[in-house]
């Protein structure tokens, strides 16, 4: 097991800044997630961790050593790709042996190894079989199984899930956190899905244009987002913005509730809300609309089945936002202010 | 309304089965006129003592197989083209798979390497050959001068005049022709493989002989046959370098079963044994290419 840190990370493409100087530090045995939309960096970030790629500047550090220049295989990583990567020519036996092959263990070890690494996935029965006669599910397991074999110090994932259904993707993500929590492992986890990036991370390192823009516990970047970029990159539907006299503010559309429905919780600022359309999604209702006092941002309000108040299409409701679910910005840099006065 | 009825009107090129066959027509012909009608001639031939003497389809049965197998040129032609095919192949594998990697990589003047690569095939294979054979010139060839100047030979070597420096002269110019070709096939192959298994090799800690040889070339094979196939058909069925370079001398030491087919029956005249050479090898090139294309396919979908 080992602590992964990177710092002032950067890395050109030719004219292209693909991460541009990242400081990140994991915890011991940490779930981190990279999480950003494509593009971000993440995924080169990833790979320059790997040792797949090199940085044009900065500093890689696998338990206090710097790794900078040291080859993939000198770096006791392992990595999980987004397709798996598995040998097709070779059985599924040979590919989770391929690594301790690659390092030299010899036969007996190696097949006590294989058999280990296989029982821990529950793909025993799929040792002789080849990955194209595979599922999806059973190719990550092994891809996992190889991955592992070798008793990595630092995990690393490259969107591993994005290959499969959506069923099958919420059984995988149940797995690996299980693995995780019994390994025990540093964990580096790509993925541009904030679902599982809440779901999964420990912490979340939420990425834009090769930069770190927050790293926090997924209610951290959810809750307090550290710019504007954050407060609408997470959330489905992304935090409602608005534009005040020399400031930005904003509120997760959970928060922003009809009159008589949360009136007694304290403190709460009013608005006057425009309702133009209604989507009924079961679960919840999607208001959409805007605020008759800033007229030009559309608002979304996100009402839970539980709330049964009927909502007239057309009209003006009155609608409030806790005073403490208000959040922030600063208008020309974006970054998280302090709170401001509301003079509407 | 006459919008409907225009629109209704059916035209001959509305029909796909006219089209099909109008589109198809150029291709049909062209291999009928030139690759089928002299292929059937040359199977009706081989079964007749026909000459440029007595052009008369006189049917003979076997008779003129017997006459072709009984003389030692053919047998000798045969085991060259063997030879022939089977060295020059073996030389391509090898140059074609590490070309192909010097290929893909990127680098400056890559255009300038894949060009010269590239040249030997696009180049007319007579001029090539030519080019070649002023190479290996008895007295002027510029290999004999460097050899000479570098003190590592006295006299010239007479490569076209003796017959183990001629077949292999005639193996290295085949190699020089077709290694393009191959290398180009191989590359396509290596293009194929997605990046993330070289990624996960280099994870996993393969060194890069490792992964050469135990995913990458695993993963090339079928690719590797195929070039392999146009290779050995390539050697087997064109004379060109042979019969430019030597036309199968000295002493028909490179005598193969091409030009030996051509010095027969266009040179000699007699147009059935000429044809009944040339067609001794179809079922060997029919068996190779069945056995090679099904184990091509089968690696694909294993």
């Amino acid at each position: 097991m080992a602590v992964v840190e990177v710092r002032g990370l950067r890395k050109e493409f030719g004219d292209v800044v693909a991460i541009d100087g990242v400081d990140l530090r994991s915890e011991e045995g940490e779930f981190l997630v990279l999480l950003g939309p494509s593009g971000c960096g993440k995924t080169t970030l990833l790979r320059m961790i790997a040792g797949l790629e090199q940085p044009t500047d900065g500093e890689i550090l696998l338990g206090d050593e710097d790794v900078v220049g040291l080859p993939p295989r000198a770096r006791r990583i392992a990595m999980v790709f987004q397709s798996y990567a598995l040998y097709p020519h070779m059985t599924v036996a040979n590919n989770i042996a391929f690594p301790l092959k690659a390092q030299g263990t010899d036969p007996a070890e190696r097949s006590v190894k294989v058999q280990w690494a296989a029982e821990l996935f529950g793909i025993e029965r799929l040792l002789h079989r080849r990955p194209r006669q595979l599922s999806g599910g059973e190719r990550q397991r092994v891809a996992l199984a190889r991955a592992l074999v070798r008793e990595p110090t630092v995990f690393l994932l490259d969107e591993p899930l994005s290959n499969l259904d959506a069923k099958l993707r919420a059984a995988a993500r149940d797995d690996l956190m299980e693995f995780q929590r019994r390994i025990g492992i540093t964990t580096i986890y790509v993925t541009h899905d904030q679902v599982e990036a809440m779901g999964m991370g420990d912490r979340i390192a939420v990425m834009n244009h090769g930069k770190v823009r927050q790293l926090g516990t997924p209610e951290e970047v959810y809750h307090h987002p550290a710019d504007v970029f954050v407060a609408q990159f997470l959330g489905s539907p992304p935090m409602n913005l608005l534009e005040a006299t020399n400031f930005l503010f904003g509120f997760r559309p959970e928060q922003f509730l009809p009159e008589g429905i949360a009136d007694h919780e304290g403190d709460r600022v009013p608005f006057t809300f425009h309702v133009n359309r209604i989507e009924y999604l079961g679960s919840e209702r999607y208001l959409y609309g805007h605020i008759r006092e800033y007229d030009e941002t559309k608002i979304i309000a996100m009402l839970p089945a539980t709330v049964t108040l009927p909502i007239a299409v057309d009209q003006n409701h009155k609608f409030s936002v806790a005073r403490d679910q208000l959040r922030f910005f600063d208008r020309d840099l974006g970054n998280k202010i302090p709170p401001q006065t509301l003079n509407p | 309304m006459t919008t409907t009825t225009a629109a209704r009107k059916r035209y001959l090129s509305d029909n796909p089965r006219f089209l099909a066959g109008l589109f198809m027509s150029p291709a049909v012909i062209y291999i009928i006129a030139l690759v089928g009608f002299p292929f059937v001639l040359a199977i009706i031939y081989s079964f007749t003592n026909i000459s440029t003497g007595n052009p008369e389809l006189d049917f003979v049965g076997f008779e003129t197989f017997r006459r072709v197998l009984a003389d030692p040129v053919f047998r000798e032609a045969l085991w060259n083209t063997f030879l022939f095919a089977v060295m020059a192949n073996l030389l391509v594998v090898v140059l074609a798979t590490a070309l192909a990697e010097v290929l893909i990589k990127d680098f400056k003047g890559k255009w300038l390497v894949r060009f010269l690569v590239l040249l030997p095939w696009v180049a007319p294979v007579s001029l090539a050959t030519i080019t070649w054979l002023w190479t290996l010139d008895s007295i002027f060839s510029p290999i004999d001068w460097v050899l000479r100047e570098l003190g590592l030979i006295t006299e010239n070597v007479y490569w076209l005049g003796r017959p183990g420096s001629a077949m292999g002269s005639v193996i290295a110019v085949q190699v020089w022709r077709i290694v393009p070709l191959a290398a180009v096939i191989v590359m396509a192959g290596l293009i194929a493989i997605p990046s993330e298994i070289n990624d996960a090799a280099a994870v996993d800690g393969a060194s890069s002989w490792r992964k050469r040889f135990q995913v990458t070339i695993p993963l090339l094979a079928p690719i590797i046959a195929v070039a392999v196939l146009f290779g050995v058909i390539l050697s087997i069925s064109d004379m060109s370098v042979v019969y430019v370079l030597t036309r199968g001398g000295p002493t028909n030491s490179t005598q193969v079963l091409s030009t030996w087919a051509f010095i027969k029956g266009i040179e000699g005249g007699a147009l059935g044994q000429g044809a009944a050479v040339a067609l001794f090898l179809l079922p060997v090139l029919i068996g190779i290419t069945a056995v090679v294309l099904r184990l091509a396919r089968r690696r694909e979908v294993l």
